[in-house]
């Protein structure tokens, strides 16, 4: 035996280290892989000995090729051995290695938890310490769970140096454990105030960190942070304090105003690069209400940003711009005045500051300066080296201009120009941008189509210049929409012959199909134009001529081997021949010819196909013919023109697939469909009758101001776009000044002052000629479909820490479990004594049902915080949306306050142990006695919830429509499961007899809970309320409509009195609005009228007036009662 | 903060600490993709990058880069600060450390960081302390090892 540990002795001096092996590997270059396995094979006998030090010297080695990208997975039974040796040296290499190695999936995490819980007692603070190290790396829930309440302990060791790395620990294991913060939380406040600096930024790293994911929790702890802001100078740490409070004002802003001078305090005072940006940034993000202080702080900060990208360090640069489009979002005023130094940003040698000076000017462009920032841009496109960031430059220019609709372009035939210019970017792979935006202009701006179809003949005309090196080069796409808008707008050429001339050249054949394709068919358009043109001509032979070119040009693309040009081609030339034919019996064709392309091409909105509702009885879904089996070959496709175009979908090409098996699939995906919570489905009640059909207006067209050249010898120059437009806004200047003496003669007051021609605003400014940007048609039918307004209820639901009360006191559950078995030998700190004897040990698997009941209700009363919140939403919902366009609000916030907008009739809250019911209540226009209740089930239980069943106790006037075949009091299966934290959403139909009267409906719920090991069958009650509100529907009347009704005397009257009500009239009125589904009629100062129509079609008209009376009328007084009473106690509640 | 790497000009990994758990095949992945983003990057050019959806703050020291990956509302500068305080440690404790004292002692550069930043957040503001703290787990680990006699050693005592 002794001779053996000799050996193994001896054989340890021949072993590597660490250091034999680095050099090793490095002197290995050549075969490192061969070297390392060798090495491997080695430390696989090392670890096999029974000697400590030489086990922990082959997980030192193995820890470094673990680092270089091995696989050293296999030895973690090792590392655990090497964590668990008594000598420090090597228990910190065992907990270095682990801490590289382990993850949440490594088995043998689990025997670590007595190991590490002796050595978070020992004795050795060093132990402590690097066991404390190696757990913040791979900390699991369970080891969480298992360590949190030594860990607790820990944070009141004696030695700072413990205090401080259990402090930041703690953050860690709330994550994993979150059950550990409430319990834990007094003692991490308590080390705010500990007295070593280090425990203390410890502790307000991890409340700040905590604070960031759910602030609301630590509002209360404001004034102390307020305290520590003012009193501390360690930078480090006031950083993170600031951040917290970035957190906390927009749940607080009485704390905004206070902070301002504190923060502006640091701004002024600081050195610290660091902390002035972390201040500027939180000053910025800060919804700060005081106005004075709030317009003072800003331009301090946009002040000192202007000195930190002025500054020469890069970094400050970068952060400086980054920051002011943070600004530019809120207050877009005070960046533009900085747009001298974001333009000399564009020059800087670093890609990623020009990027960010480009993503500014973005947002900074207005009607004033939009020639002038493009003109900057379009030097810097020539200058630019390096084709990434010049297809960068390109792009932005394009989205600059064509932002929000051409919001900002006063003049199309610059635009054109600039569009023409950057055609002769070399290699630039944006081609079909360009050209779409060349065809949106042209087919969307009438006024410019002459200009256009100018610049786009002389395009065609030089297309050799563009087409330099064809194939790479994807400018070539701009060619598509020159031919495009020269065939289609033909009657606008100068000289038809020239551009068909140039529409046919040999060349042409060299450009890719798709494009020869639109070359060949925009061609017969021209060849239709000029025939037109020439036939009322005496000489006949021009036009001969014309047909004769075409004939003799045609083959060469009949020959293609593009099969659309191919086809085009050959058609269109017997088409010719045949006119050629006609032409020499002297017969007129023109009228027939141009008759193949009459009729104007409307552009279509992207979304109007979606509008469009499917017919009845037409599955999109099924195969028209079975698909062919053999595919087909598709690398011809040519490349989408439009860049909105949706990428085509290419079918999976099944190989016959039998009926069974569709149907079988189809069955499939609807369970899946049912069970996935993000899937919304149709439902048969989107009833929302599409209201604003906008249509195509026609403005006339007005003529372009003649000071512009339009024949442009070779390719334009956009600059002197620049220059005229400045003369003509100093002309209208002039003039608009003149008319103003003018007036202020005739007028001699002396209130002219207001009107002194300050310097230009943007309201100013007009475009130089009204262009009619045509709407995009959008079919009339369409219908609102709220199926694609994402509900706001899917996304709302995350069980984290954030939904732990921290003010509750605590509950018994809620203790941390204790250690059931002590490790032999682990002193006892005496403050923890008595709480380890109270609570009784128990397996924290195994709880008690009491427990569990009192989770439950610690669940419930979070919902019910969030409840409350949620029922404050309406209204401002409707706030928000009365401002916005349904084509507008983007955001999720607006999304979600839009729906409520939609759907809101009536919310009625129910408050389940399991889940939560948000129903909502609607009448069903197309069918006067059907309503949609639209009910939202949210499970937030930690069980699964299947099988659930809805039932209500039909009454003689409303009843649940059942699928046909059940009882009249079988319940309804919802069709869908839940799991833990989901929500989805279900409707039933009710038929209801007679609407007048308001009623409530008692129902049940029954489904069964899922545990791990048991599931059982619950119950829960609720009541559904109709109102008759939700009877109404908010439909629009005219004020002559709605005079006509009051005079046919078919109403009766009735009125009621708001008392208590001091809210402005306009609030007042979109109250009733948007909570009972009125539309204003007309306003006449001090009263409105007021008009909604039941779904059974009672009329409904009110009169409103600035005493909070309200006279009413109605053709069935009940329902008008009922309605009175409904309106009366939304406003008692308020 | 994510994760801290350090790794050569040549593209070798130096040091690669992780504080929140990521599967091994992910972690090789972004480290390839990192080096390949920062080493192209001229000398000029800003420290801070936009990656998936952390911020990159990265710093050349001789051959060598420190790259840092943050979160969205992390400050880029202080985190640029953390890694020269990391830089100080290094040159303090290794006396004007260079790449070679970090390749063949990584175990103590990792011991450092450890005792700089804990689960991606800054452990002691105070440079004098963390070097404290090392020496002494040091002099503890010398203490470990000195009295070993020979025979000891040969497991004979």
């Amino acid at each position: 035996m002794a001779l053996k540990i000799v050996k193994g002795s001896i054989d340890r001096m021949f072993d590597k280290n660490l250091q034999d092996l680095v050099r090793g590997i490095r002197n290995h270059k050549e075969d490192e892989a061969k070297y390392i396995s060798t090495c491997i094979d080695e430390i696989k006998q090392e670890l096999k000995q029974d000697n400590i030090a030489v086990k922990a010297n082959a997980v030192c080695k193995l820890t470094y090729l673990q680092m270089l990208g091995y696989d050293v997975s296999w030895a973690a039974f090792n590392i655990v051995e090497v964590m668990s040796s008594s000598k420090f040296t090597y228990k910190r290499i065992g907990y270095l290695a682990a801490s590289q190695c382990f993850h949440e999936n490594t088995d043998v995490i689990m025997l670590t938890t007595n190991q590490i819980r002796k050595d978070l007692s020992s004795p050795n603070q060093y132990d402590t310490g690097v066991a404390l190290t190696g757990l913040s790396c791979f900390v699991t829930p369970d080891l969480a769970r298992d360590l949190a309440n030594d860990i607790m302990t820990l944070m009141s060791h004696t030695k700072p140096y413990i205090r401080k790395k259990a402090v930041l620990i703690m953050y860690k294991v709330f994550l994993k454990y979150p059950e550990s913060l409430r319990p834990a939380f007094p003692r991490l406040k308590e080390k705010l105030e500990d007295p070593d600096p280090g425990v203390q930024s410890a502790a307000v790293n991890v409340i700040c960190e905590l604070a960031r994911r759910n602030p609301k929790n630590y509002l209360s702890l404001a004034p102390l942070f307020f305290k520590l802001m003012t009193s501390s100078t360690n930078n480090w740490v006031l950083i993170k304090i600031i951040k917290l409070f970035g957190a906390l004002t927009p749940l607080e802003p009485r704390l905004g105003k206070k902070l301002i001078e504190p923060l502006t305090n640091l701004i002024h005072s600081t050195s610290a690069m660091s902390l002035l940006y972390e201040c500027v940034n939180t000053v910025i993000a800060g919804q700060y209400s005081c106005s004075v202080g709030r317009i003072k702080s800003h331009l301090l900060c946009v002040q000192k940003l202007r000195i930190l990208i002025e500054d020469s360090d890069q970094n400050l640069k970068y952060l400086g711009l980054l920051a002011m489009s943070k600004i530019l979002k809120t207050h877009p005023k005070s960046v533009q005045s900085h747009k001298d130094l974001i333009l000399q940003c564009l020059d800087d040698k670093d890609e990623s500051i020009r990027l960010r000076a480009l993503d500014l000017l973005y947002g900074m462009v207005s009607k004033k300066n939009l020639m002038e920032i493009v003109k900057k841009l379009m030097i810097h496109v020539d200058k630019a080296e390096g084709t990434t960031y010049r297809d960068e430059l390109l792009t932005k220019i394009i989205d600059i201009c064509s932002q929000s609709n051409y919001q900002y372009i006063t003049n199309f035939e610059w635009y054109i120009s600039i569009l023409v210019e950057l055609t002769r970017l070399e290699g630039t792979r944006h081609g079909h941008l360009i050209a779409s935006q060349m065809l949106d202009v042209a087919i969307r701006v009438k006024a410019i189509r002459v200009f256009a179809v100018a610049q786009m003949a002389t395009l065609l005309d030089n297309a050799h210049l563009l087409t330099g090196n064809m194939q790479r080069n994807g400018i070539c796409e701009v060619l598509y929409a020159a031919a495009w808008i020269c065939g289609e707008f033909s009657e606008h050429l100068e000289n038809p012959v020239q551009t068909l001339e140039a529409m046919l050249r040999p060349k042409v054949a060299t450009l890719p199909g798709h494009i020869q394709a639109v070359y060949v068919q925009n061609a017969a358009k021209l060849f239709a134009t000029i025939l037109k043109n020439q036939e009322g001509n005496t000489d006949s032979t021009a036009a001969q001529e014309t047909s004769q070119m075409m004939i003799d040009r045609l083959p060469l693309f009949v020959q293609s081997a593009n099969l659309e040009v191919q086809e085009r081609a050959s058609c269109i030339l017997q088409l010719v021949k045949y006119i050629q034919k006609l032409q020499q019996k002297d017969v007129e064709v023109a009228e027939e010819v141009s008759a193949l392309f009459a009729g104007e091409l409307n552009p279509v909105a992207p979304k109007a196909q979606k509008k469009v509702p499917v017919p009845e009885g037409l599955d999109l879904d099924a195969w028209i013919n079975e698909p062919p089996s053999e595919s087909e070959s598709e690398d011809e496709q040519p490349k989408a023109i439009f860049t909105k175009e949706e990428p085509k979908h290419s079918r999976p090409r099944h190989t016959e697939v039998d009926e069974k098996e569709l149907a079988r699939r189809r069955e499939a995906r609807k369970q899946e469909q049912a069970n996935n919570p993000f899937y919304i489905k149709a439902s048969p009640s989107s009833q929302k009758v599409y209201q604003e059909a906008p249509g195509v207006e026609h403005i006339p067209v007005v003529q372009i101001d003649l000071s512009v050249p339009l024949k442009v010898p070779g390719l334009p120059m956009s600059d002197q776009y620049v220059k005229l437009e400045e003369e003509r806004r100093q002309k209208e200047r002039a003039e608009k000044k003149k008319k103003e003496k003018k007036k202020r003669k005739e007028k001699r007051s002396g209130r002219g002052k207001k009107h002194d021609s300050g310097p230009e605003s943007e309201e100013d400014i007009t475009p130089a000629h009204v262009v009619d940007i045509v709407t995009e048609e959008m079919p009339e039918v369409a219908q609102e479909d709220q199926n694609h307004l994402p509900s706001p209820y899917l996304c709302r639901v995350k069980i984290c820490i954030c939904m732990f009360c921290l003010c509750r006191p605590l509950a018994d559950s809620e203790k941390l479990p204790v250690r059931s078995h002590r490790a032999a030998g682990a002193p006892k700190s005496p403050a923890e004594d008595g709480e380890a004897e109270n609570a009784t040990p128990q397996e924290p698997k195994k709880k008690s049902s009491k427990e569990k009941r009192d989770k439950k209700k610690d669940k419930e009363r979070d919902r019910k915080v969030r409840l409350r919140c949620w029922k404050h939403l309406p209204p401002s919902g409707h706030k928000s949306d009365s401002r916005s366009t349904p084509s507008e609000g983007r955001t999720a916030a607006r999304r979600q306050l839009r729906r409520c907008n939609l759907m809101t009739q009536c919310f009625t809250f129910l408050v389940f142990p399991f889940s939560r019911k948000v129903c909502d209540i609607q009448g069903n226009l197309q069918d006067g006695s059907q309503v949609v209740v639209s009910v939202i089930f949210e499970n937030k239980s930690d069980s699964f919830l299947k099988s659930m069943e809805f039932n209500v106790l039909d009454s003689l006037n409303s009843k649940l429509q059942r699928p046909e075949g059940s009882g009249p009091h079988d319940g309804l299966t919802v069709p869908f499961q839940l799991p833990p934290g989901v929500s989805n959403e279900a409707r039933f139909v009710f038929t209801v007899q007679s609407i007048v009267m308001p009623q409530k409906l008692k129902g049940t719920l029954t489904f069964i809970v899922k545990n791990e090991d048991s599931s059982t069958h619950e119950k829960l009650d609720f009541k559904l309320h109709f109102t008759c509100t939700s009877y109404l529907i908010t439909t629009p009347c005219y004020s002559d409509a709605f005079a006509k009704l009051l005079e046919s005397g078919d109403l009766k009257s009735s009125s009621v009195r708001l008392e208590g009500v001091n809210m402005p009239f306009h609030h007042l009125l979109a109250r009733i609005c948007f909570h009972h589904h009125f539309s204003v009629v007309e306003r006449i100062n001090s009263c409105a009228s007021m008009y909604s129509r039941s779904i059974q079609g009672h009329h409904v008209c009110l009169l409103v007036k600035t005493t909070v009376s309200i006279d009413a009328k109605c053709d069935e007084p009940t329902l008008l009662g009922n309605v009175l009473d409904e309106i009366k106690q939304t406003f008692s509640q308020c | 903060m994510r994760f801290m790497l350090l790794f050569s000009r040549q593209g070798k990994l130096r040091l690669q600490k992780w504080y929140t758990a990521t599967a091994e095949r992910d972690k090789k992945k972004m480290v390839r993709e990192l080096m390949q983003i920062v080493l192209a990057r001229k000398p000029k050019m800003c420290s801070f990058l936009e990656w998936r959806d952390l911020k990159i703050v990265y710093k050349r020291y001789a051959s060598l880069y420190f790259c840092c990956a943050i979160e969205e509302q992390d400050n880029e500068l202080i985190t640029l600060e953390v890694i020269h305080r990391f830089v100080e440690l290094l040159d303090k404790y290794f006396g004007s450390v260079c790449e070679l004292d970090i390749i063949f002692n990584f175990e103590k550069a990792y011991f450092i960081l450890d005792e700089f930043l804990m689960g991606g957040e800054i452990q002691d503001t105070s440079k004098k302390s963390v070097l404290k703290a090392i020496e002494q787990a040091d002099l503890l680990q010398e203490e470990d090892e000195s009295p070993r006699s020979v025979l000891e050693e040969m497991g004979l005592a």
